[in-house]
C-alpha cells in the first residue's frame, strides 16, 4: 500500500461515514467531506503530529449552478515535513460555511476572494470584505450566471454633469 | 487626559515603491506603523473567468500577462496543467529547453527585482548595472520567441518551434559572463553599511508564520524553510540537474536579498548544464490527437494541414477530470488547477498566484516598523500586481 493510500485509510478509519469519497487523482489523495466535518478534518490533518499538514497551498471555489448545494470549495494542504499534498473538497450553499482562517492565516485572503467571486459567506471570518472588486460592486463574477463581459457592457459609459450633481 | 490619535496615511496606488497599483492604508503613531491594510484589485481583469470562455489554446497568451516579469514560467505552469489533463509526455529536448528558458526568465525577473528594490532603498547605481544585464538576458529570450516580455513560446505538447540557430551562442555568452556580474552587484550591496542598516532585522517573518501564511518562494526560503517546487515535486526534468536551494535563517529583508542573489547563481548553473547536455530530437510530443504538426509540414502535407486547422479551430478536449500542476516561478509556487468538463473549454481554471499570498503576509512583517521600512519590506517580497489581481 502506498503512503498516499495509507493516508486515505487513516482518514476513513477516523472519520468513517463523514467522508463521502476518497480516491487518488494523478497519484495524490483527494477527500470529499461534508461541510459540517470539514473543520474537524482539516484541524486533524494540521495538528496530528504524524501528518502535520501545516501549509494551505490553495483554497478556491467552483460554481456548479445545477447542483445542490451549489458551490464546491477546494482545499489543497501540504505537509512541509513529509512533503505530501492532499486535496479536500466540500460542498456548500451561499451561507453557513465555516472559516479556516483561525487555523491558516493564508485562508483569510483566500476566503475573501471566494466571497468576492462566488458570494459564499464564511462564518467567523475576521474581515469578510470584497478583495478584488469595488465595495459597491454588484454580483459575483466567477459564478456561471454572471455575464462574461460584465453587466451593462453594451451601454455607453457616460456620466453627465447633471447626473453627477444629483447624486 | 491626553488622547491618542492615529494618523492614516494612504500609500499608493500610484506610488513608485509599491511596484504597481498596490495601495496600503497605514495607520501611524508618529512614524510607527500600528496597522496596515493592503488594498488590491486595481488591475483585476478576470483572467480566470476569461479562460472559461476560451479554448485551451486561446488561454495561453493570457498567462503571459499574469506575472509580466516572467512570462516563460507562467506559460510553463499552464502547459504542465493542461498536459497533465491530456496525459501528454514531452520529449526530453523540449523539457530541457523549458528548464533553460524558465531559468533565464528567473534571472531576468530577479535582476528586475534587485534593481528596483535597491532603487527604492536609495542605491541607484545598481539599477543601471542591473538593467544592462536584464536587457542582455531579454535579448536572449527574444531570439526564441520574438518578444521580450510576452513570449507565448512554451505550448502544451512541447514548444512553438525549435530553438533558432543563434540561441546557443548568445545564451552561452550571456551565461558565462553572468556570475561575474552578480559579483559586481555584491560589491555594491552585500557589505554596504547603508544597505545593511536598511535591511537587516527589517520585515521579519519566522519560519512557522511564513508557513502559516502560505508564503512561498525566496521569501519562505529566507526564513529557513526548505521548500522549492523544483526539488519537492520535480517537473520538466529538474531532477536531472544539479543545483542547490539557498536558504536564509533570520527571514529579514537582507536574507531575502542574499537568497535571491544565490538563486541567480544557481539558475546560471542550471542553464549551463542544460546548454551542455541539450539532447537532440523533436520538440513536440508525437501526439496526433492533441498536438498540432510542425509548421513546415503544414505547408507540404495535406493531412497535417487538416490536423492543424482542426486543432486550431476546435481545440483539444481533455477527459472529464481535474489536475493541479505547480512550478517554482521567480516569486514562489505558481499553480494552475484546471477542471475539465470534457469540452474544448475548461470548466474552471484556478490560478494560484504566489505574490497574492506573499503580499498577505506583509502586514505581519511591518507591524511596528517605520514607514521607511514598509518600502523595504514591500520591495523584498517582490510583488507583481499583474499576477495578484489576475
Amino acid at each position: 500500500m502506498s503512503e498516499q493510500q495509507e493516508l486515505l485509510k487513516t482518514l476513513s478509519d477516523r472519520f468513517g461515514q463523514k467522508i463521502s469519497e476518497a480516491y487518488l487523482s494523478f497519484g495524490e489523495p483527494v477527500v470529499k467531506v461534508g461541510r459540517d466535518s470539514l473543520r474537524d478534518l482539516i484541524s486533524f490533518l494540521k495538528n496530528d503530529p504524524g501528518l502535520s499538514f501545516d501549509m494551505l497551498v490553495d483554497l478556491f471555489g467552483v460554481d456548479y449552478p445545477e447542483a445542490e448545494p451549489r458551490f464546491e470549495i477546494v482545499y489543497i494542504l501540504r505537509s512541509t515535513r513529509n512533503n505530501k499534498r492532499v486535496t479536500i473538497k466540500t460542498r456548500t450553499r451561499q451561507t453557513g460555511m465555516d472559516t479556516v482562517s483561525d487555523l491558516f492565516k493564508a485562508a483569510e485572503w483566500l476566503e475573501r476572494e471566494i466571497y468576492d467571486m462566488f458570494g459564499v459567506q464564511f462564518v467567523n471570518h475576521p474581515d469578510l470584505r470584497r478583495i478584488y472588486t469595488d465595495d459597491d460592486f454588484e454580483g459575483h463574477p466567477l459564478r456561471k450566471d454572471f455575464p462574461l463581459q460584465g453587466r451593462d457592457y453594451d451601454k455607453p459609459f457616460t456620466v453627465t454633469l447633471e447626473e453627477e450633481r444629483s447624486k | 487626559m491626553t488622547e491618542t490619535k492615529y494618523m492614516t496615511l494612504n500609500m499608493g496606488p500610484q506610488h513608485p515603491a509599491t511596484h504597481g497599483v498596490l495601495r496600503f492604508a497605514l495607520e501611524l503613531d508618529g512614524e510607527t506603523v500600528v496597522k496596515s491594510t493592503p488594498h488590491i484589485g486595481y488591475l483585476h481583469r478576470g483572467v480566470e473567468k476569461l479562460m472559461e470562455s476560451k479554448t485551451y489554446w486561446q488561454s495561453e497568451p493570457l498567462t503571459d500577462r499574469l506575472d509580466y516579469t516572467s512570462g516563460m514560467s507562467n506559460n510553463l505552469a499552464y502547459c504542465l496543467a493542461v498536459e497533465k489533463l491530456l496525459g501528454i509526455e514531452i520529449p526530453k529536448r523540449a523539457q530541457y529547453i523549458r528548464v533553460m528558458l524558465s531559468e533565464l526568465q528567473r534571472i531576468a525577473a530577479h535582476i528586475l527585482w534587485l534593481s528596483t528594490h535597491a532603487l527604492d532603498i536609495g542605491a541607484m547605481t545598481l539599477f543601471f548595472y542591473g538593467f544592462r544585464e536584464r536587457e542582455n538576458c531579454l535579448k536572449v529570450l527574444e531570439t526564441v520567441s520574438g518578444a521580450r516580455l510576452m513570449p507565448d513560446y512554451i505550448r502544451f505538447g512541447g514548444l512553438r518551434e525549435d530553438l533558432p540557430d543563434e540561441f546557443m551562442e548568445k545564451a552561452r555568452i550571456f551565461i558565462d559572463d553572468f556570475p561575474r556580474r552578480v559579483d559586481e552587484y555584491e560589491t555594491l550591496l552585500t557589505k554596504n553599511i547603508i544597505w545593511i542598516k536598511r535591511t537587516q532585522g527589517i520585515g521579519l517573518i519566522s519560519a512557522q508564520e511564513a508557513i502559516n501564511y502560505s508564503v512561498t518562494g525566496p521569501v519562505l526560503r529566507a526564513s529557513g524553510v526548505n521548500y522549492d517546487v523544483r526539488k519537492a515535486y520535480p517537473y520538466s526534468s529538474y531532477e536531472d540537474f544539479d543545483f542547490e536551494i539557498p536558504l536564509g535563517d533570520k527571514g529579514d529583508v537582507y536574507d531575502r536579498y542574499l537568497v535571491r542573489l544565490k538563486e541567480m547563481r544557481q539558475s546560471a548553473r542550471i542553464v549551463t548544464q542544460a546548454l551542455d547536455h541539450l539532447p537532440k530530437g523533436p520538440v513536440r510530443a508525437p501526439d496526433l490527437k492533441h498536438v498540432p504538426p510542425e509548421k513546415e509540414s503544414v505547408k507540404n502535407d495535406m493531412a497535417a494541414l487538416i490536423r492543424h486547422f482542426k486543432l486550431m479551430a476546435d481545440g483539444v478536449e481533455p477527459p472529464k477530470t481535474e489536475a493541479y500542476a505547480s512550478i517554482e516561478s521567480s516569486k514562489g509556487e505558481l499553480g494552475f488547477y484546471i477542471i475539465s468538463d470534457g469540452t474544448n473549454r475548461p470548466y474552471r481554471v484556478r490560478i494560484r498566484p504566489p505574490s497574492f499570498l506573499n503580499l498577505a503576509s506583509i502586514p505581519r512583517m511591518i507591524e511596528g516598523a517605520l514607514v521607511a521600512d514598509v518600502i523595504a519590506a514591500i520591495g523584498s517580497v517582490d510583488v507583481v500586481l499583474g499576477e495578484i489581481d489576475k
